[in-house]
């Protein structure tokens, strides 16, 4: 399965939906979206993360990547995620303490700390 | 030999395959069915490093990777041919920052191989590296049932 993704602006936050597997092949068009989304002045991305079948450390990489960029722009990055065997991952690498997780797009678009 | 070994050109496309094959293997051999998350990413871990590893060393040669059933185990083994330096002959400093960035991937890879697996080997040397992944599987009467 290849990676889908959409964009959409919700208030000031852009919510990215990605859907599919995220891993060495299709980790830099993930990359090439936040870059450019970035790049277009969005600083508060929104990632929902419900439909990823699959993430493995180059797509953490590039997640991080997202976050420094956004940060440099005093920017924010939240993510959307509630499948278990995603958030595995970011707690056994320490990331859960990095990224704001939150159980759906609504409570993500509405968090302000 | 190996039950089941697979060679691929090293490309990162390649790799999702990696995992569908070892993952369908995992389960014939009986690991059970929770674990089998965990085997597939830990394979892609293991390939997505070799891959990167071959690449930026210019290796053209294949990324091998073996699926050995035991009685008792199902275990993998990911062999790279990249010629690895010795944690000690890594560089600090501006010239190096590269060579950091890439090390810090493939230190991710492997942080998260850790974190997975219980039974992990890793060995390196000047002809290459291997990755030993092993989990344990139910006896075929218990995984009938």
């Amino acid at each position: 399965m290849d990676l889908s993704l959409s964009t959409r602006t919700v208030g000031d936050r852009t919510v990215v939906e990605v859907g599919g597997e995220i891993d060495v092949y299709t980790a830099p068009k993930l990359r090439e979206q936040l870059v450019e989304l970035v790049n277009d002045g969005n600083f508060h991305l929104v990632v929902d993360m419900e439909g990823v079948d699959f993430l493995d450390s180059t797509g953490l990489g590039v997640l991080v990547g997202g976050l420094k960029r956004v940060r440099a722009h005093e920017g924010s990055l939240r993510l959307v995620c509630n499948q278990e065997r995603i958030l595995k991952i970011f707690r056994i690498t320490g990331l859960t303490k990095v990224f704001p997780i939150h159980t759906s797009v609504e409570e993500a678009v509405a968090a302000t700390d | 030999m190996a039950t089941v070994e697979l060679r691929f050109s090293a490309l990162p496309e390649h790799v999702r395959t990696a995992r569908l094959v070892a993952a369908a293997v995992a389960r014939r051999a009986g690991v059970d069915e929770a674990v089998l998350d965990e085997v597939r990413l830990a394979v892609g871990e293991a390939c997505s490093r070799a891959v990167g590893l071959h690449q930026s060393s210019g290796i053209t040669a294949p990324v091998k990777v073996a699926l050995i059933e035991d009685e008792k185990q199902f275990s993998i083994e990911v062999g790279d041919e990249a010629p690895h330096a010795a944690p000690a002959e890594r560089v600090a400093g501006g010239a190096a920052a590269d060579a950091d960035v890439e090390a810090e991937e493939d230190e991710m890879g492997l942080a998260v191989i850790s974190g997975l697996v219980d039974d992990v080997e890793v060995t390196t040397g000047e002809n290459g590296g291997l990755i030993r992944m092993s989990w344990p599987t139910a006896p075929p009467a218990a995984a009938l049932a």
